[in-house]
């Protein structure tokens, strides 16, 4: 058993190393992921929002579907990405399979349902206590989704991190779509799972560490905008 | 604010696009053990200067990479299951196979050697030992040319391991080397071509025990995917570099890959 300590070692060399390879790996998982993070959010926060106030039929039913989504494996997201980018597919005269363009749409498939849901709590919280003021001043259905957003920003943060925490951290979806193509569409993760499969444990829990280290960095990133934010609205 | 996070993500989605690969550059769809040992990582920059065309590959198994090949998804299909590429050849998805080189399979095990298999030359004998000790063994289960290579050789012992399958038989339906990882950490007996053994980091105590038998030989072999059935493949370029691994220069490039002063692929292209 290699101990934690020698990838503790590793991960500090590696990265102290300037590896120009690493960066490269680091560098793309964060452009895949946030990009991925950035399109879900502007398609799932609008659709948390509208079912969040929303009252009509078969809305039990868009919750349940809504919330089961988030548990979307990565690899059944990756297959049917891959089945419709692939050259015999729907859209393979788009070329894109093999492309961090295709890993940021599987992503993106991945946790926008995750951002609609959670958002869709948050929001429906919200509006369960303003409800009346809203009426009292006669907003559109527009007007009370842009002040439920803007309301819920700093909890909306958070939906987001959520979103990026998986996408992030998922396999499954981008070495399928992605094919683990060196210099072109490897990342974190997929780096790991091949330093895995050669038999490189320390150098795969380096990696692992590495990747904690980025996702604690976005977040505390996050985390003091939010803190700044509030800060200043209080002087 | 919304407008400039659309177009922040749209310059994103674009400036991750432009990365798509040019006009010269091909994919290879191969097997893992090639890349897995560093073959392609030594090939490849050798190929690039020479040609300017830039090698993209995407390792899996052998059987995902003739289906993904069969998708179009691929210029170059480089693998090591003869009859799966005559096969896919026959079909007209490539326009024609070549020999390319050759290592062999061995089988390791613990150094306890439960099954008392350790020198064998017979890998038939071997493996119906390993069977009636019912000693573990783990099996790719993954249609890869390993496990092709493995059922095949079942198939001369007359054991069907499938029918103990979850008990001493463990298909553990992935890559070699998650299949070696498993099988070390389970104590079970793993069939692996040498190229993979012999890169691999995580042996722990384990040694090959069953070498050397004429039946254990592994053909690898390239094959151009074929235009008439897939217009998007670059042919000019996946012509270059299937020409250029069997000629002289691409032969002798395979032959000086070494990894811990041992060779792991034989360049035997016709000549």
């Amino acid at each position: 058993m290699q101990s934690l300590g020698d990838a503790l070692g590793l991960a500090l060399s590696l990265v102290l190393s300037g590896d120009p390879d690493l960066f490269e790996i680091v560098a793309l998982s964060l452009q895949v992921s946030l990009t991925a993070t950035a399109v879900a959010c502007l398609i799932g926060l609008p659709v948390g929002a509208l079912v969040a106030i929303g009252r009509f039929r078969g809305r039990g039913a868009v919750l349940i579907v809504m919330n089961a989504l988030m548990g979307l494996p990565p690899v059944v997201v990756g297959l049917l990405v891959y089945l419709h980018l692939s050259r015999s597919g729907p859209l393979g005269f788009l070329g894109l399979l093999y492309t961090p363009t295709a890993m940021i749409i599987a992503q993106t498939i991945l946790i926008a349902p995750i951002v609609a849901a959670l958002s869709r709590q948050v929001l429906e919280d919200l509006h369960a206590e303003y409800a009346e003021q809203f009426r009292s001043l006669c907003l559109t259905r527009l007007q009370t989704v842009q002040a439920l957003l803007w309301d819920a920003r700093y909890s909306l943060l958070t939906v987001g991190l959520a979103g990026f925490g998986r996408a992030v951290a998922e396999v499954g979806a981008v070495i399928i779509v992605g094919g683990n193509i060196d210099h072109l569409t490897r990342v974190m993760t997929t780096a790991i799972a091949l330093e895995t499969s050669k038999g490189d444990l320390a150098l795969a829990l380096a990696l692992g560490v590495i990747l904690l280290v980025i996702a604690l960095g976005v977040n505390a990133a996050v985390q003091s905008v939010r803190m700044t934010a509030t800060r200043q609205a209080y002087v | 604010m919304l407008k400039r996070t659309i177009g922040a993500s749209a310059l994103a989605l674009t400036m991750a696009g432009g990365a798509v690969a040019q006009d010269q550059s091909i994919i290879v769809q191969s097997t893992t053990s090639t890349a897995n040992s560093g073959l392609y990582d030594y090939l490849l920059p050798i190929f690039e200067e020479d040609s300017g065309i830039q090698v993209n590959v995407v390792a899996v198994g052998t059987g995902q990479a003739i289906k993904n090949a069969e998708n179009c998804d691929g210029d170059v299909l480089l693998v090591h299951a003869k009859p799966s590429e005559e096969k896919f050849v026959e079909a007209g998805f490539g326009t024609s196979r070549t020999d390319l080189m050759y290592n062999d399979f061995v089988i390791v095990g613990p150094a306890g050697d439960p099954a008392d298999v350790g020198g064998m030359e017979d890998v038939q004998g071997a493996m119906a030992k390993i069977a009636e000790a019912g000693a573990l063994f783990a099996s790719r289960g993954d249609d890869s040319g390993t496990h092709k290579k493995e059922m095949a050789l079942w198939g001369d012992t007359g054991v069907d391991p499938t029918a103990a399958s979850g008990d001493w038989y463990r298909e553990t339906g992935s890559g070699m080397g998650a299949t070696l990882n498993a099988g070390i950490g389970m104590g079970a007996y793993v069939m692996t071509d040498r190229a993979t053994w012999i890169s691999f980091d995580n042996k722990q105590d384990y040694a090959i025990q069953v070498q050397g038998d004429e039946d254990m030989f592994n053909q690898y072999g390239v094959i151009p995917v074929n235009p008439e059935k897939c217009p998007s493949v670059n042919l000019e370029a996946a012509q270059a570099f299937a020409d250029w691994l069997v000629s002289d220069d691409g032969q002798a490039a395979i032959g000086a890959y070494k990894v811990a002063d041992q060779q792991l692929f034989f360049p035997n292209a016709p000549e």
